[in-house]
């Protein structure tokens, strides 16, 4: 192990290297990557390291990126790629290709704002656009997490109970570009975590078509084998949280986590950085004598739905935090999670940092004061960034 | 299989036994794509082959779910990323030392419209893709709406008075890439065909196939005789049988005797150019200017056209 000063962008370029160099015994590495703000340097840093057995191409678009991703995975090679906002939106169809096709690529996603009106800070609204297309999506709190849960990435995409795209969030500039002592492996290490990728629909010998068409009931079939994969991926992260934590020495984070929730009349839940700040909050409140509570949902497809449902269970009030807004309807973690409390709870949606603006801790301690004076649920509320 | 105008090419025990494109498929009868697949069969004999196919005819062409049609290894992609996935593929071959080409399938709009910007990067990186171009001028699949491989004056279901632009010319903007190999196909055309697919399997780097392809569906024409229109189209100078190499060298390979009664058959056997009322003295002139450019660039001094 070495310590690192990484930013998180070149945290998650530096897990894939060695992901990368993980499988000089395998098939190879494969990357398409194209540049956009701000998840620019993880790409760069990505192409300017030297690699046994490995292709990175620079391509004329994040669509192409994702569609020489497509191509690696379907000859056997473990790909990653990394973008954001706009640029995955523009990914959008072949990720859901790479999803349907069951190919185990990994893709660091530093979030962003969708424009135009350009704007080009954080808010989770980019990745949220591919919550329903079978990709596993990990929203992190800090670099290390960052760095973790690209190698996880890998090994949970690529374990054939799972066999789908792995999607690592990072917000943009206040995680991608932080820069934050990062704990690195030796590549040996790595070696003994991620064992060569072994697509095993990839095209060798054989004359099978991928992505050929289908009829309804036949895709019937492989969306519900595909949901009952996505369903299985918690017990399965388990298993490499165990295996990541003998051969590296330490955890990565669970799916879920509850802070000072056990016996909190109040939660805040929220993804990404945002649930830092709440931890913060919690304890300022807890010293004033207020039962306050913070659930970091960092698995958010496939959504824990029971572990979630066991925190949520006898809390009175459950505050969520959303920096993203599904228009028409509200934030998507609200949306997503409000019919897992019990009846009666006061489950509020609030609607902050949302293009990019900071979440303090002041606007969560409105926010609880908020919640507080409620007697039932409202509709989504936007908490100012002023 | 038993296409007599492909000169029995076709029909050796290989091709019965192992096609590309295996019988039940669900392609039109007179299909270009069908022939090009059968004459893409014999030019790969043993050489190990993936092939990959856009949204288009070729993925309608692959059949359902679970049976194959294809008989090499194949990937269906979106409509625009054929020639990405396909550098992907070649960039895993190369770093396990495989032999395997990889084959680009794709029609008009995936290689002339909604795919370019994929196909002109891949051939600005000279990936080692052997890229081939079906073009029906026309999408098809779709029931047979404008791309930009849609020749002036046809009628299809969104120009109902038929198309006012010129086609691209997309060999052209292939070979502004300098790519290894460019070449256009007339599948009426056999030994010549044959030739083309074999030696751009052999080579290296970026190569791009153009192939006319009948579309009895969508030309409004009689299947029996898609060939026949081929060869109406190269024996009046409407397409150019030519290949370009590095994109500097340019080679005729068929002579036109630039018949205007030839042009007038074509378009007179096809009724999407009944409507404009196309004829060949209306083509002529764009012809001409064509082959023009295209003696200077072979660097022949003879005019153009030979005249008597």
């Amino acid at each position: 192990m070495s310590l690192e000063l990484l930013s998180a962008n070149h945290g998650a370029a530096m897990a894939a290297t060695l992901a990368a160099r993980a499988n000089r015994k395998g098939r190879g590495f494969v990357s398409g990557v194209y540049p956009i703000t701000p998840s620019t340097e993880c790409m760069e840093f990505l192409c300017n390291q030297k690699i046994e057995k490995s292709h990175v191409v620079r391509v004329e678009s994040e669509h192409s990126a994702m569609g020489v991703c497509i191509g690696g995975a379907a000859a056997g090679a473990r790909t990653f790629t990394a973008t954001s906002s706009n640029g995955l939106a523009y990914m959008v169809e072949n990720c859901i290709t790479a999803a349907t096709m069951r190919f185990p690529v990994v893709i660091a996603v530093a979030n962003r704002t969708l424009g135009p009106p350009w704007n080009i800070w954080a808010d989770h609204g980019d990745a949220l656009i591919l919550r329903d297309a079978g990709i596993i999506q990990f929203f992190c709190a800090d670099n290390q997490e960052v760095f973790d849960s690209v190698l996880c990435g890998f090994r949970l995409a690529e374990d054939k109970r799972v066999m789908m795209p792995v999607m690592v969030c990072m917000e943009g500039f206040i995680l991608s570009h932080r820069t934050a002592q990062t704990d690195v492996p030796e590549q040996d290490k790595v070696d003994a975590f991620l064992p060569p990728t072994d697509v095993p629909h990839r095209l060798a010998q054989i004359p099978h078509t991928l992505g050929q068409i289908e009829v309804p009931h036949q895709t019937e079939m492989h969306r519900m084998q595909h949901h009952a994969a996505m369903l299985d991926v918690p017990a399965i992260y388990r298993e490499i949280q165990d295996e990541f934590e003998k051969i590296f020495g330490r955890r990565p984070p669970d799916m879920l986590v509850p802070y000072k929730a056990d016996d909190a009349e109040t939660l805040i839940v929220s993804m990404g950085t945002i649930p830092i700040t709440a931890e913060r909050v919690v304890d300022d409140l807890r010293a004033q004598g207020k039962k306050v509570g913070s659930l970091r949902v960092r698995l958010f497809r496939p959504l824990p739905v029971e572990a979630i449902g066991r925190v949520f269970a006898g809390k009175k009030r459950i505050a969520v935090i959303d920096r993203n807004i599904g228009l028409g309807m509200g934030g998507v973690l609200w949306q997503d999670t409000r019919a897992l409390a019990d009846p009666g709870t006061v489950v509020q949606d609030y609607l902050a940092g949302m293009g990019g603006g900071d979440i303090r801790p002041e606007h969560i301690v409105k926010m609880v004061e908020d919640i507080e004076a409620r007697t039932a649920s409202g509709a989504p509320k936007l908490m100012e960034m002023v | 299989m038993n296409e007599p105008i492909l000169g029995g090419l076709c029909q050796s025990e290989l091709d019965r036994d192992e096609p590309i494109f295996r019988k039940g498929n669900t392609n039109c009868g007179g299909c270009g794509m069908s022939i090009t697949l059968q004459m893409l069969r014999r030019a790969v004999g043993d050489r190990p082959v993936q092939m990959v196919i856009p949204a288009c005819c070729g993925a309608v062409a692959g059949g359902t779910f679970p049976q194959a049609t294809f008989g090499v290894p194949t990937i269906m992609t979106t409509f625009a990323s054929a020639a990405a996935a396909a550098s992907g593929m070649a960039a895993v071959a190369r770093l396990n030392n495989e032999k395997t080409r990889i084959v680009v399938l794709a029609g008009d709009g995936g290689t002339f419209d909604i795919g370019f910007a994929c196909v002109s990067a891949a051939a600005e990186r000279n990936e080692d893709i052997l890229f081939i171009c079906y073009d029906n001028e026309i999408y098809g699949n779709t029931g047979g709406q404008r791309s930009s491989a849609t020749p002036q004056g046809a009628v299809t279901s969104n120009t109902l008075e038929g198309k006012l632009e010129q086609k691209k010319d997309i060999l052209a903007v292939m070979a502004a890439h300098r790519i290894p190999y460019a070449a256009s196909i007339s599948l009426a055309h056999v030994e010549d065909t044959h030739r083309k697919l074999t030696y751009a399997l052999e080579a290296t780097g970026f190569r791009f196939l153009h192939v006319l392809s009948p579309c009895p569906t969508g030309w409004k024409s009689e299947p029996a005789l898609g060939l026949e229109l081929v060869r109406l189209a190269v024996r009046s100078g409407l397409w150019p049988v030519y290949e370009i190499f590095d994109g500097k060298r340019h080679l005729v390979n068929i002579e036109p005797d630039f018949s205007d009664e030839a042009l007038n058959m074509y378009l007179s056997l096809q009724r999407r150019f009944q409507k404009s009322g196309l004829s060949a003295a209306d083509l002529r002139p764009a012809i001409d200017r064509y082959w023009q450019n295209l003696r200077a660039l072979t660097g022949r001094i003879v005019p153009a056209r030979r005249e008597g």
